[in-house]
């Protein structure tokens, strides 16, 4: 399975090593909150705003350079939209590779 | 230029906040989590520029757009590329970034930003470089000024050919646009425009009358080439 990875947080940082440790911060202190909603909407059968989650999370996930994962998430994000949770399984593995990614970093 | 970062996302804010950082001619002044704070700010503050989330809880990115007066130059930020044909249809939209945001790409917004003195409306003879970008159901839009402008298809009577140009007449405005006619013509429905001489293409509901080698649409006397009178003919409803 893709793996997450710091390229584009190195491309966009321009070697600055301050703001890469800060963006990083942010990031390890935001998506457990994120995740939190997105599990508490999904276990809900909210599935609108499990949608706005999921939106929400797509962009970290493209942060982490998780270029595959981000097309599951915008295919589940439809999904949810329609009403229907196809893709929940992929979804919640790649937020578990990122949990996990994130705790090395 | 002065500007503000509206975001409800941190990772986002602090990503751009630095993009910009990046840009001896962009000063962030603030940064808001939600719209509702930032029209507050505005209420008391000018801006030059906003990075604006589409995507906000309660308040979306549309909404603050539609609520603030004379808005400034906006550039949209999102990870959802489905509203960029809206998006085109604010006056104050300079672009739409669609994140993860790459410098290059930043740094072309930022461009397009610097490079759009004001974000009035289009005036009513407008002259620019531009051209026809795309057409959407009854839409049609044309890049003038850098800046895709929406012509509702059916209010358009007339386009003549003018060297590179193009002039796009409708109802309100005309637009001169740097296009050629072959482009516009394959953008327009076949059903309700015809090409009736090497420089003009008609909407044939518009035509008032027909004499000899000419039509009458609006107050243009337009002239009608011998081998596109046929198909003229064919497309009236003839008593």
């Amino acid at each position: 399975m893709e793996q997450p990875n710091l390229s584009y947080i190195h491309s966009m940082s321009g070697g600055d090593k301050a703001f890469e440790q800060k963006l990083i911060t942010i990031i390890k202190k935001e998506f457990p909150e994120e995740k939190s909603i997105y599990f508490t909407n999904i276990e809900a059968k909210n599935y609108t705003l499990t949608a706005e989650n999921v939106h929400k999370l797509k962009h970290k996930i493209s942060i982490l350079g998780l270029v595959k994962s981000y097309d599951v998430a915008v295919d589940y994000e439809n999904n949810l939209i329609d009403g229907n949770t196809e893709g929940r399984i992929e979804f919640e593995a790649i937020l578990q590779i990122m949990t996990e990614f994130l705790e090395t970093i | 230029m002065n500007c503000i970062i509206i975001d409800d996302e941190a990772t986002a804010r602090a990503i751009i906040g630095q993009l910009c950082s990046t840009v001896p001619s962009i000063n962030v002044l603030e940064e808001f989590p939600n719209a509702l704070q930032a029209i507050k700010y505005l209420n008391h503050n000018e801006v030059d520029l906003i990075f604006l989330d589409i995507h906000m809880p309660d308040f979306t990115g549309f909404d603050f757009i539609d609520t603030i007066k004379n808005p400034p130059k906006i550039v949209l930020t999102t990870s959802d590329p489905n509203f960029a044909i809206q998006a085109f249809g604010y006056d104050c939209i300079v672009d739409y970034l669609v994140k993860p945001i790459t410098p290059e790409r930043f740094k072309k917004a930022i461009d397009k930003a610097e490079a759009i003195k004001s974000t009035k409306t289009v005036s009513t003879d407008s002259k620019s470089s531009g051209q026809v970008e795309t057409s959407s159901g009854n839409d049609l839009y044309v890049n003038i000024d850098r800046r895709l402008i929406k012509i509702d298809i059916p209010s358009i009577y007339l386009v003549e050919a003018k060297g590179d140009y193009i002039q796009v007449k409708t109802e309100d405005k005309n637009y001169t646009v740097h296009s050629t006619l072959k482009k516009i013509e394959e953008k327009l429905p076949k059903d309700l425009f015809l090409k009736i001489h090497r420089s003009y293409i008609i909407n044939v509901d518009k035509i008032i009358d027909i004499e000899d080698n000419s039509v009458l649409i609006k107050k243009d006397v337009i002239p009608v080439s011998r081998s596109n009178r046929p198909e003229l003919m064919k497309r009236l409803n003839l008593l």
